[in-house]
């Protein structure tokens, strides 16, 4: 992969970058699976190679659709006691808080 | 009269109106058929028991002022619903039972509208056939190891096969269109601001909108009417006075402008698909529009533009789903290995080969080149439209490049499924208002639709333009009942 002026051109997405990207991406994934990726990878790539054509650089990107201001709210708290609500649907929990792995030695 | 569970939702809720039928009824009705009908697998979580619990209160204590009046309604797997498992077809959700109900379907409940039960979908709604759920594919009623289209799959299967009298999809890239096209059945996708995401599983959150199905026009007309609403709690949704789009309703459509654009005429689009978009051409002509050839220069940028903007987001929404809060949770050594034993487990491979891409457009020294470039060309997409509607009041094209294919037929080919999507991306892209109706058959006796968009903010005109030319088109829908047999 190459970047210059705006313009890509796109270079085989190789295994390595497969097990980097899934490592971004936090999805582990076996010797298998990271092939047949890469080759689907590859084969979505080719098709999105398309826009190259297009000459963008006096473009403005289009970043929302809807086109209007982030409304503004007072900083007040409207839902109270929903603790429960919260932690309801938690796959390990104790009264008070969600529990993950121990990160700390 | 007819069966209950065949009438539309209009001809429902008259019923329901003047006593003839009873919410109780009509809901044993559709439950008792669903029973028959576990082999088209539309449902993942049934609601049935409190579907009919909840129709007798309605019956006990009417009130016929509401706009579904105690009607029974069985609504897409990517709406939170309060108490009521929540998958968006995926295994990462599986156990999930929101706390919170979102506010299109509880615009729904709040007019009188029961749920039935929660209807299958593509896995975050990323599949064009319904086949990437984790709770198996759906069928398509109008004959066997047929895809229903996706990802609103189980929806427009649902409706098609008589199980709900009209349904709610969400609609990313075609999800809405596709299915209603591939099922005979009308599906709209609204202006992108028009109905609240709120409690909508995020897919991609500048494409993503919810819209009505139904068995015909006028009954996605009064849904619409229901489900589109200004929502606080969503930061896209658009203060915009909403018609009272089912009253307003006129097939009137005489002096319209409608426009042909020539890009759509596809290398290798099937002559059948050819022949119905002139005959839709000429149906619009005898609703009494004027037909005006325009251009969309950049149409064929659109797919690749969305295979970038769309993994780009669904990438960042689905970073969510790590197994701590809520969903599926892995056991891993570690934190980290946890996140990722998790995620591995719980999306199936359509979502990973998305979350991978998006990723991948989005990771240091590629954003500019993918996601950047994706977003102008988007403008540019949006502008075609723009200079288009200076010239014409709403769009004709076909719905799809094809009618519905077999099950398995393009499971294996990313690139080809992608393709089914290439007349309905556009309109999300420019975040419009699209509708498909029903036009034709293709020579398997297949429906085939027409696809209707219009300008921002005017879905009453595509709505009009659909309702005028769905009754000289007069398309119906041959359903045998086959898998009851």
């Amino acid at each position: 992969m190459v970047v210059c002026d705006n313009i890509f051109y796109h270079m085989t997405i190789d295994l390595k970058t497969v097990k980097h990207i899934s490592k971004l991406a936090r999805i582990s994934l076996d010797e298998k699976k990271a092939e047949k990726l890469a080759t689907d990878m590859n084969s979505i790539f080719e098709f999105i190679e398309k826009l190259n054509e297009l000459n963008t650089d006096n473009v403005e990107p289009l970043t929302s659709i809807a086109e209007t201001k982030l409304r503004f709210r007072d900083d007040k708290i409207t839902s109270e006691n929903i603790r429960e609500k919260i932690l309801k649907n938690s796959p390990e929990k104790n009264d008070d808080f969600f529990v993950v792995p121990k990160v700390v030695e | 009269m007819s069966e209950i569970t065949s009438l539309t939702l209009y001809e429902l809720i008259k019923n329901i109106k003047e006593k003839k039928i009873s919410s109780n009824e009509a809901a044993k009705s559709f439950v008792d058929r669903a029973e028959k009908s576990k082999k088209i697998n539309v449902y993942v979580t049934e609601n049935f028991e409190n579907c009919l619990k909840l129709s007798k209160e309605f019956d006990d204590k009417p009130n016929f002022d509401l706009k579904l009046p105690g009607i029974p309604i069985a609504v897409k797997d990517l709406f939170c619903t309060n108490e009521v498992r929540t998958t968006a077809g995926s295994n990462i959700l599986n156990n999930f039972v929101p706390t919170y109900e979102s506010t299109v379907t509880q615009n729904i409940w709040n007019e009188g509208g029961i749920l039935l039960g929660k209807l299958n979908c593509d896995e975050f709604a990323m599949g064009s056939s319904n086949e990437t759920s984790f709770f198996g594919n759906v069928q398509n009623p109008i004959a066997e190891d047929l895809v229903p289209g996706g990802s609103s799959g189980g929806s427009s299967a649902a409706l098609a096969a008589n199980l709900t009298p009209v349904t709610i999809g969400t609609d990313t890239g075609g999800s809405i269109r596709q299915p209603a096209s591939f099922t005979g059945t009308v599906g709209l996708k609204p202006t992108y601001g028009s109905c609240s995401r709120y409690g909508i599983v995020a897919f991609a959150s500048s494409l993503d909108q919810a819209g009505p199905m139904s068995k015909d026009v006028k009954d996605s007309s009064i849904l619409l009417e229901v489900i589109s609403s200004f929502d606080k709690k969503d930061s896209t949704s658009i203060d915009f006075k909403r018609n009272n789009y089912s009253s307003e309703l006129t097939r009137n459509i005489k002096g319209l402008k409608i426009g042909i654009p020539k890009e759509y005429r596809i290398d290798g689009m099937p002559d059948e698909i050819e022949k119905l978009w002139k005959k839709g051409i000429e149906y619009a002509k005898d609703c009494g529009a004027e037909i005006i050839d325009i251009s969309l220069p950049h149409t064929s940028y659109a797919l690749p533009t969305y295979y970038i903007v769309a993994p780009a987001e669904a990438s960042s929404n689905l970073a969510r789903y790590d197994g701590v809060k809520y969903g599926l949770r892995s056991s891993g050594k570690n934190l980290i290995d946890m996140y990722e034993k998790t995620r591995s487990e719980g999306f199936g491979e359509e979502v990973k080969r998305r979350v991978m891409i998006g990723t991948y457009v989005l990771s240091s020294g590629y954003y500019d080149a993918y996601y950047l470039k994706a977003q102008k060309v988007r403008q540019l997409i949006k502008q075609d439209f723009d200079q288009a509607y200076n010239k014409v009041d709403a769009i004709l094209t076909p719905s799809t490049p094809s009618s519905a294919f077999k099950i398995g037929e393009k499971s294996n080919d990313p690139v080809s499924m992608y393709l089914n999507d290439i007349f309905t991306v556009p309109v999300n892209l420019a975040g419009l208002p699209g509708i498909s109706i029903p036009a034709g058959v293709d020579k398997n006796n297949y429906p085939l639709g027409l696809q209707i968009i219009g300008k921002p903010f005017d879905e009453q005109t595509v709505l009009n333009i659909a309702y005028s030319m769905e009754e000289k088109i007069n398309y119906k829908n041959n359903i045998t009942d086959w898998w009851m047999k």
